[in-house]
This record gives structure tokens, C-alpha cells and sequence, in this order.
């Protein structure tokens, strides 16, 4: 195969997953949280059961118009979504998919290059809330960068520890690496990296920058048609990259059954069954207040996490 | 975390915010589809008030027992002249009779109080209107709500003889045999008794009325 042929296959192949998935992952959501509530959901759109709904979203929010209010800062206010949604992007390139290279981009530094470009969506909050030019947006982009600054240390160091455990930094290595008893070794890091990640994709119960009992909506109160609908996009984009990271760091990614064949199943398979409890998570807890936040991040997470780098690296010096 | 101060297992609570939120997703949800999957109302229910206008006789106990007032009723006299008899009858006949819905509460003391089974209760509830003028139901529009009301319910087996049963028992066995009537009919009557139910229950008003409308005449 020449080149440019795999590449443009591979780049196809992410922007597929890219647009899919979120689609995938929000009509789950839809469906999910209704009949946790006892409710049916969307039964409309699409005529069976709705499934189309978030396709019939999509079709209004183009069709909305696009305003920019004016005392915003335009520029920064017009880039914001972007710079929301293209980080989650380039973090599926590196997630692989299944073993013998099935990953768009095997980077060596693949786990260094994942947390870097996490880091970048507290850009995206700050810009859209300073832009906005209001003071829900200033209040709720304030408190997510809190918020993301804070949890970023513990997603670090949880990632740091299985990262230490499989003595690479390339996400198909660590994959490559792991052994079912892992998931007991490196439990405590599993379940600080995934709520830290909850608190990075601003899910609830960690919606607090969003908090549209209090903020209005937050550092998106300004937003309307494809510029909000981005920012709905990079939401559920995120909920698929946090449940493709605790999958391939920490759940085994393609290790299963016949992992050589349907390996890319197991991945996926993993991948929903996160994001399903991600969804679970938002029906079953209410929104955790500011100081409890913080408390969580700072007062549990991080010693934790501490507690796990100490652990594994114990393990790794007597093994 | 728990209020009372009592503390259970750190994360009890958590788990069982998990568990309740599981369960309900398991479960039917209760959500009534209604335009697409008509809601299963009781038997009985109270959507709109059916007229049967030939067992009205004009007597007006509805529309003067009615507590909004929304019933109106309009009515002349006629004479009725009968064969035989010596005077010409007079007879109400009915020219207009109007619900009207935006008023009407629902209570129901219409149907109660009618002497001669003319308003009924009917389970449909569709008839909203954009204008609330249509809400004025006239006695055509009160007529073609009959056909949705529902059989009464079947007569008691075991319960006594409804009244006109047993009039028209004493009737058939002439005069000084109501005691062997009483005693006669249930051994006769009870086998048959789902078998009659039906048609009887198909038709309760049409049998009835001309029964209500003989006595009167009769008993001139």
C-alpha cells in the first residue's frame, strides 16, 4: 500500500470513529438516562425508537442562527469550540484499536501525548467563558479551569503509575503489557483515573463550570447553533476518549478471547461499557458543590494516586 | 454524608444511588404513549355526556340540579292524539339540548338525577376544541356520543332481581301470584344468566326505554 493511500485510510478511519461514536455514545445517553428515569426517551425521530435524534439535533442546530453577542471578543469567542473539540481528535489517533499496529498513529510518547493534549481543553473553557463577554460564562469558565487544573494532577498520576507498570510511555505497549492481574494491582489508579477523567470531561456529578441550575449554562451560555453544537459534540467525544483511555490503560484494551481476531471488539465492547457507567454516573449522582470538588481532588485523589505510585513501584522493584 | 448521623459503609450510599437507578432501568418504564397507543382507561370512566334523546322527556331535573349551569334545554308541546281515547295527549318534544363543556366540571349529578336514562357517562375524551365555542355540544353531537357508551355492568347472579325484572315476573303471573313469582324465578332465570347478559348488556338503552315509556301509559 503506498503512503498516502494508508494514510488516507487511517485519517478516514479516525474521523469516522471521530463523528460516529459521539453519535453512538449520545443516543445511549438519550435511551439510557430515560429508562433510569422510568421515561422511554426520544421515540420519534427515525421512527423506530428514535434512533435518529441526534441526527434531527444536529440538522436544528445548523439551522440555528449564529450569534455572537457584541461585546464578545469575536475571534477568541468563534475559535473556543475548535479548540474544544480538535484535542479529542487528536487523541483518537493514538488509542489503538486492536493488536498488530490496529491504531492510527503508534506514537512512542503516545500516553505523554494524550495527557498533553487533554490539558489543552482548560484553553478551551477559559476562552469561551473570558470571550463570552458574561458573567455566567466568567463564573463557570473560572470554576472549570479550577476544576480541570485540579484534577489534572491526579489523571496524571494515575496514568504515570500504569505507565510506570509497563515500563513504556506507547499505548499499545502498555496494552501489550498488561495482565489480567492488573486490574487488582492497579484498581486504586483505575478508579482515580476515571473519575478524574469524569471531572476532565466536566460530566456530572463534576458539572460544576456547566451548572445549569446556578450558571445559566455556564461558560456555553453564549453559544447558539453549530458553535454549541460543537461543544455538545466535544462533551460526548469526551466521554468516548475517557472510557478508550481507562480501556486501553487499565481494562486491557483488545485482551480477551480470540484478542487476535476480534480484539478490535473487545476495545470497543470495553470502550461502551465505560461510557455506560459514565452515563449511569450522571443519572444516579446530583452535582458535587465547589469546595466538595476540590476536597475529592485534592484531599483523596491525589494521595491515593500517590499512595499507587508507591505501590507499583514497589511491586515493580521486588518483582 | 448521611444526615442522621448515622454512618453506614463509606460509599453505602453511593452504591445504592447505583442500585436504584439499575433497577428502575430494568423495569417497564411508565411512560403512556397516548396519540400513538390509546391510554387503557377504567371501565366507566368520565370523558363526555352521551344524550339518548327519545328517553328524554323534558322533565329538566338535569339542567336545574346542574351546578354551572351548562345545560340548556328548549322544548314545545304537542298534541298526541291517540285512537280511542277520549282527550288528545300533550307530549314535550325536545328542540334543543346543549351541553356545554367549557362549563361543564364533570361532577356528573346530570346522570344521576335523569329518571329516565337519558345522559350517560362514555370513556371518549377526544373532542378538544381550538375554539372555545365549539365546546357547545348540541343534542345531535350529545346523540352520536351513544354509540361509545359502554354495556352496563352484568347483573349480580346472586343478587336479587333488578326491579323491572320482577315487575314484568309479577306482571306475567297475573294478579295474587307475586309471592310464587318470587320464588319461581331464580331456578329459571340464573342458568341463563351469561348467556342473556350479552345482548341485554349490547343494548341496555333501547331495551329499557320502551319499558320506562309503556309504564306511563299504561298507567293512564
Amino acid at each position: 500500500m503506498p503512503v498516502w493511500l494508508d494514510l488516507i485510510v487511517r485519517v478516514v478511519a479516525v474521523v469516522a470513529a471521530f463523528l460516529v461514536l459521539p453519535l453512538v455514545v449520545g443516543q445511549a445517553e438519550h435511551k439510557v438516562m430515560a429508562h433510569m428515569q422510568g421515561r422511554l426517551g426520544p421515540m420519534y425521530a427515525g421512527a423506530f425508537h428514535g434512533w435518529a435524534q441526534l441526527v434531527a439535533d444536529g440538522v436544528k442546530f445548523v439551522q440555528k442562527e449564529d450569534v455572537t453577542p457584541g461585546e464578545a471578543d469575536r475571534r477568541v469567542f468563534r475559535l473556543a469550540p475548535i479548540v474544544a473539540l480538535f484535542p479529542y481528535l487528536l487523541v483518537l489517533l493514538v488509542i489503538p484499536l486492536g493488536p498488530n499496529g490496529l491504531v492510527a498513529q503508534a506514537l512512542d510518547v503516545g500516553l505523554f501525548f494524550v495527557l498533553a493534549v487533554l490539558g489543552v481543553g482548560v484553553l478551551a473553557v477559559l476562552m469561551s467563558a473570558w470571550a463570552s463577554a458574561n458573567k455566567y460564562s466568567l463564573l463557570g469558565g473560572l470554576r472549570g479551569a479550577a476544576q480541570l487544573l485540579g484534577y489534572e494532577l491526579p489523571l496524571v498520576l494515575a496514568a504515570a503509575s500504569v505507565a510506570m507498570a509497563a515500563g513504556t510511555l506507547s499505548l499499545p505497549g502498555i496494552v501489550e503489557a498488561w495482565r489480567p492481574w492488573w486490574l487488582l494491582w492497579q484498581a486504586p489508579a483505575a478508579i482515580v483515573f476515571f473519575i478524574a477523567g469524569l471531572a476532565e470531561i466536566r460530566r456530572p456529578p463534576f458539572d460544576m463550570p456547566i451548572a445549569d441550575s446556578e450558571l445559566v449554562f455556564g461558560y456555553m451560555t453564549e453559544y447558539t447553533g453549530l458553535r454549541f453544537a460543537f461543544f455538545l459534540l466535544a462533551e460526548y467525544v469526551g466521554i468516548v476518549v475517557i472510557a478508550a483511555l481507562t480501556t486501553v490503560l487499565f481494562l486491557g484494551g483488545w485482551h480477551g478471547p480470540f484478542a487476535d481476531q476480534l480484539g478490535w471488539l473487545w476495545t470497543l465492547v470495553k470502550i461502551f461499557a465505560v461510557s455506560f457507567v459514565i452515563i449511569w454516573f450522571r443519572v444516579s449522582y446530583p452535582r458535587l458543590r465547589e469546595d466538595q470538588l476540590q476536597r475529592l481532588c485534592w484531599l483523596v485523589l491525589v494521595p491515593v494516586a500517590l499512595g499507587q505510585l508507591v505501590l507499583t513501584t514497589v511491586v515493580k522493584v521486588i518483582m | 454524608m448521611s444526615d442522621d448521623g448515622e454512618r453506614g459503609m463509606p460509599g453505602k450510599g453511593l452504591v445504592q444511588g447505583l442500585a436504584v437507578t439499575l433497577k428502575t432501568m430494568t423495569q417497564r418504564s411508565t411512560t403512556q404513549q397516548y396519540p400513538d397507543v390509546e391510554p387503557e382507561l377504567p371501565p366507566r370512566s368520565r370523558g363526555v355526556i352521551a344524550l339518548s334523546e327519545e328517553n328524554c322527556t323534558v322533565c329538566m331535573l338535569c339542567a336545574r340540579e346542574c351546578p354551572d349551569w351548562c345545560i340548556y334545554i328548549d322544548s314545545h308541546k304537542e298534541e298526541v292524539v291517540v285512537p280511542g281515547a277520549a282527550r288528545s295527549r300533550q307530549r314535550n318534544v325536545l328542540d334543543r339540548f346543549d351541553i356545554d363543556f367549557s362549563l361543564c366540571m364533570y361532577c356528573g349529578i346530570c346522570i344521576e338525577v335523569c329518571p329516565f336514562d337519558a345522559l350517560h357517562w362514555t370513556p371518549e375524551f377526544e373532542y378538544a376544541e381550538t375554539d372555545v365555542l365549539d365546546l357547545l355540544h348540541d343534542k345531535d353531537r350529545l346523540g352520536e356520543w351513544m354509540r361509545t357508551v359502554p354495556p352496563p355492568p352484568a347483573h349480580d347472579v346472586l343478587g336479587e332481581p333488578s326491579k323491572e325484572e320482577a315487575t314484568a315476573a309479577r306482571k306475567a303471573a297475573g294478579p295474587g301470584a307475586a309471592t310464587a313469582a318470587k320464588t319461581a324465578r331464580p331456578p329459571v332465570r340464573r342458568p341463563a344468566a351469561p348467556a342473556a347478559a350479552e345482548p341485554a348488556a349490547a343494548e341496555p338503552v333501547e331495551k329499557a326505554a320502551p319499558a320506562e315509556k309503556d309504564e306511563p301509559e299504561t298507567g293512564r
